[in-house]
């Protein structure tokens, strides 16, 4: 019965040209709102969806007899719980397994219902389900009353943003009804989520099992004059989309099509205009947003959160996928550190050394963490304590932390728009675990550069940084030598220095000699100063290497912190840290100008390695033993390091000639 | 924002996400209502463009009038296709249709196997298919960016988190990952789509005076049309708004036993 092709045609017929679409919306197709179900296992969450589905109607035809001849061929009562669980090991083990969806209609809006595994085994498929809800129901057994999951689960949904709970007390067939049991379990839990910052919506006795107050009150619940659980559904709100919040627009790619370069990106939050200046984080570039690009959809001069578009600038810029666009009045933070509460998924522990990568919106960034401050475990909220070293976060486990990036990353605090403030860690292959970025004082990167610059722009010369490293045959950059006093630094940059000039590159050396009679004539030794002397020696070490020279720096700089803004403010691959590592006991022995001696004396307060302390590199580009190596075998790694970085920049320019 | 364009914008994302992610990449076309909303999306991301390659499995029982829309719409749009054949098995003609294998038996070879000798031949590691979640329960639990290892068997039980449109885009080699753009849409947002777009899906949707039409389509000794008076596209969407049949009732490969189309799926079956 197939009917045949001569009869067929015309209602929609293929266009060459775009179709003009329809400007206005569908009032038909309706609200739509995400509802995730989680609980203990076994506290009935599958079983409450096959009874909302029946009670509604919304079972599919057939469906019913099929769950039933089912359970007769294998010899098993029949549950509700089957309609979800699709799996046949889900079946065979009357468990739920992984997160599944499914589709419901009330007269109000259609709802999409998330059940979600309560095993603890399964916790990543829960929250895979969580993730995307704009509401919860949690369910609790009244007979067993709140258990690991549920607190766990509760806890969850906070972290992942979900702010809309109905706890429901199941079960309630199993307890005789009664009112007691239900205020008690009520009132515990209230209590749990209210520790938590959560407010519930509502607590509702039922019975999934028996159909009491499902979709209808039932006589054995006389006593409960609140909701049903289709009545609850109905009382939440969609979440609205963030379009009064700052902009944020995660550029995610760069096409080039018809000859315009086009950055295609989402509206994460508030709103973007044709007309408007943008900045882009991280980076620091500016420009105007020229047109809005869509394809078969009117044109328009904005593009509203939620919206994923094409956008074209004004002057062009070299932006690429995870660059953030905001307004210059109320950008994202830009740093390469940030204080997080992460929930730990993956098979091997989070751990401090390891390395991970940071997913943000559209950013990648390698990073680790710098400490744990706190281990919660969320089925009791007690703080876990461990001596193990290093620290970890094992699996299930929550953290506060502080974790480092190799290079800064645009990021917002999270809060009322949360696209810029959440990240997944990849331990591997494998998405591992999640966080949102907590508030921690960090320095607004414009709070005082915005009053001082707001004027000023970068002025891009007419010689590039190509035509320089071709001249020159090779690019500028940053070798930045640090460690000990005595470990090494002066000797081999002068040495590196002179055997790089002799080989024809363009070299100069900064040391600590060289800035603290001039540029930093007005600073002292205290942590600020330091800090401030490394920034101007970092800063000046830029403009240098941009010019195409090879800068070798020999300071202590004994902080990670302040190396780490160094390589922040440089381009990618622009900063080498070299480690020049000898123990301090040697470093002591040598002590060139007595300046061991004298701390060990008390007459120099703060010395590094003595009285103050030297944070060793954790991934330097090369690390040199000083205590190992001779200065002329030290200089050589470094010379073939710099021949290899300038034999693979070759290729790849020779790539995209 | 209404739901319509909420849909249309998150799959744009998700399929700029798998171009982005993915040098081989490809996008299966089985020319029905799904995957040409998926393919109109797709120019809806890349503005009028198809970057990547569309491939046909085709298993050479399809509706004669599913190939003539096929090539009309790859001339109009500009696309390239790369059709898969499983030759092997249709030479040797053990195939449902010819009573030497069970329908499910039929499906694997020349679905599953002649995807899988595509994949392979072109080195596809990203692969976009138009699957959504309400059709069928075993699809209810993908991911958008769902792994598949290096025979194309698809590890159910565990399966990557998923949360806040980070997706997994990372994996071993000899591996590949299905992408799912249309995940969260159910039958009647495509056609409201459909509707609102003016896409042109091909007309064996349509009942034509004769009193039936086809809801799902596929091969044609295994696929029945569905008793309907629809004509148009409104009319498509007033019946499904009330209707309480499922999508496939009227695919019969998916019957022949609980766990068939499960099993189907674990092993590489879209």
């Amino acid at each position: 019965m197939i009917p045949e092709s001569s009869d067929l045609d015309t209602s929609n017929p293929a266009a060459q040209e775009p179709p003009p679409a329809r400007t206005t919306a569908h009032s038909s197709v309706g609200e739509q709102l995400k509802i995730v179900i989680v609980g203990h296992v076994d506290h009935g969450k599958s079983t409450l969806i096959g009874r909302l589905f029946h009670d509604t109607g919304s079972l599919p035809e057939g469906k019913l007899e099929q769950l039933q001849r089912a359970a007769e061929r294998r010899g098993v009562p029949f549950e509700w719980a089957n309609l979800m669980d699709a799996l046949q090991s889900e079946r065979d083990q009357n468990i739920t397994i992984d997160t599944a969806q499914i589709w419901f209609r009330t007269h109000k809006r259609q709802y999409v219902l998330i059940d979600a595994p309560g095993h603890e085994e399964f916790i990543k498929n829960m929250v895979t389900g969580a993730a995307s809800a704009n509401a919860a129901l949690l369910v609790i057994a009244a007979e067993e009353g709140v258990r690991e999951q549920s607190r766990r689960h509760g806890y969850l949904l906070g972290l992942l943003g979900v702010r809309q709970i109905a706890v429901l007390v199941n079960k309630m067939d199993l307890v005789d009804y009664s009112r007691a049991r239900f205020e008690a379990i009520a009132s515990e839990y209230r209590e749990f989520l209210l520790s938590l910052g959560l407010q519930p919506n509502l607590f509702i006795p039922i019975s999934a099992k028996q159909g009491d107050n499902i979709a209808q009150r039932g006589d054995r619940l006389a006593w409960w004059n609140g909701p049903t659980v289709l009545e609850a559904l109905d009382s939440f709100t969609p979440s609205p989309a963030p379009v009064d919040a700052p902009l944020r627009f995660a550029v995610q790619d760069v096409y080039r099509f018809d000859n315009r370069r086009i950055l295609a990106g989402r509206v994460e939050s508030g709103t973007l205009r044709v007309g408007e200046r943008v900045l882009f984080t991280p980076g620091n570039k500016v420009s105007t947003v020229k047109t809005i690009e869509r394809w078969s959809a009117p044109p328009t001069l904005e593009a509203r959160a939620g919206e994923s578009i094409g956008i074209t600038l004004t002057e062009q810029l070299f932006v690429e996928r995870g660059a953030v666009g905001s307004l210059e009045s109320d950008p994202p933070f830009e740093l390469a550190h940030f204080k997080a509460r992460v929930f730990w998924l993956g098979r091997q522990p989070l751990t401090k050394g390891r390395r991970y990568k940071l997913k943000l919106a559209t950013q990648e960034a390698d990073c680790g963490i710098e400490t744990v401050e706190k281990i919660i475990d969320a089925s009791s909220l007690a703080e876990v304590r461990r001596s193990e070293q290093p620290p970890c976060v094992r699996r299930h486990e929550v953290a506060e932390l502080v974790l480092h990036t190799r290079r800064p990353v645009a990021f917002d605090v999270h809060g009322d728009f949360s696209a810029t403030a959440r990240f997944v860690l990849v331990d591997g292959y494998d998405v591992a675990g999640g966080g949102i970025i907590l508030p921690n004082g960090y320095p607004r990167r414009t709070s005082d550069s915005l009053h001082k610059s707001t004027n000023i722009y970068w002025t891009s010369g007419k010689v590039t940084r190509q035509q320089r490293t071709l001249r020159n045959g090779h690019p500028g950059c940053v070798l930045w030598l640090t460690g000990l006093s005595a470990s090494g630094k002066s000797t081999i940059a002068y040495e590196l220095e002179r055997q790089l000039f002799n080989r024809g590159r363009h070299v100069y050396v900064l040391d600590g000699d060289k800035v603290r009679h001039g540029l930093c004539s007005d600073l002292a030794f205290s942590p600020e100063d330091r800090k401030e002397n490394i920034r101007r020696v970092g800063e000046m070490a830029k403009i240098i290497a941009d010019s195409g020279t090879i800068v070798i720096t020999a300071f202590i700089s004994p902080y990670r912190a302040d190396r780490r803004l160094v390589r922040s403010i440089l381009n990618e691959g622009d900063f080498i840290e070299v480690y020049v590592n000898a123990p301090v006991q040697i470093c002591e022995q040598r002590d060139p100008k007595g300046l061991y001696a004298k701390a060990r004396a008390g007459q120099i307060k703060d010395f590094t390695g003595v009285s103050a302390p030297y944070e060793a590199p954790e991934d330097p580009e090369l690390e040199l033993r000083t205590d190992q190596a001779t200065v002329e075998e030290s200089v050589a790694s470094i010379v073939e390091f710099l021949e290899q970085m300038n034999r693979k920049a070759r290729e790849v320019s020779d790539m995209h000639r | 924002m209404d739901s319509l364009s909420r849909l249309e914008n998150q799959s744009i994302y998700i399929i700029r996400e798998a171009f982005n992610k993915f040098e081989h990449l490809a996008m299966l076309w089985s020319i029905g209502k799904d995957s040409t909303v998926l393919l109109w999306l797709a120019r809806k991301a890349f503005l009028g463009h198809v970057p990547f390659p569309l491939v046909h499995v085709d298993t050479s029982y399809k509706i004669p009038s599913m190939i003539e829309y096929r090539d009309r719409l790859v001339r109009e749009w500009n696309l390239e296709l790369i059709v898969g054949k499983n030759e092997e098995v249709l030479r040797g003609g053990t195939t449902y249709p010819n009573g030497k294998a069970t329908r499910v038996e039929c499906c694997g070879t020349l679905k599953r196997d002649a995807l899988k000798q595509v994949l392979d031949k072109h080195h596809f590691t990203g692969v976009i298919v138009g699957v959504r979640r309400d059709e069928e329960p075993t699809r209810a639990k993908e991911r958008y960016f769902s792994p598949r290892d290096k025979n194309m068997e698809w590890n159910v039980e565990d399966q990557p988190p998923e949360l806040w449109d980070q997706f997994k885009t990372d994996f071993e080699k000899g591996a590949h990952i299905r992408i799912h753009p249309l995940l969260h849409w159910t039958e009647v947002n495509v056609w409201e789509y459909i509707e609102r777009e003016r896409i042109p899906v091909i007309p064996l949707y349509f009942a034509n005076g004769k009193g039936v039409r086809y809801r799902s389509l596929g091969c044609a000794p295994c696929t029945a049309p569905i008793t309907s008076n629809a004509r148009t596209v409104a009319e498509i969407i007033e019946e499904l708004r009330q209707t309480r049949t499922p999508e496939r009732s009227g695919r019969a490969q998916d019957k022949e036993s609980e766990d068939a189309f499960e099993k189907l799926r674990r092993d590489g079956y879209m």
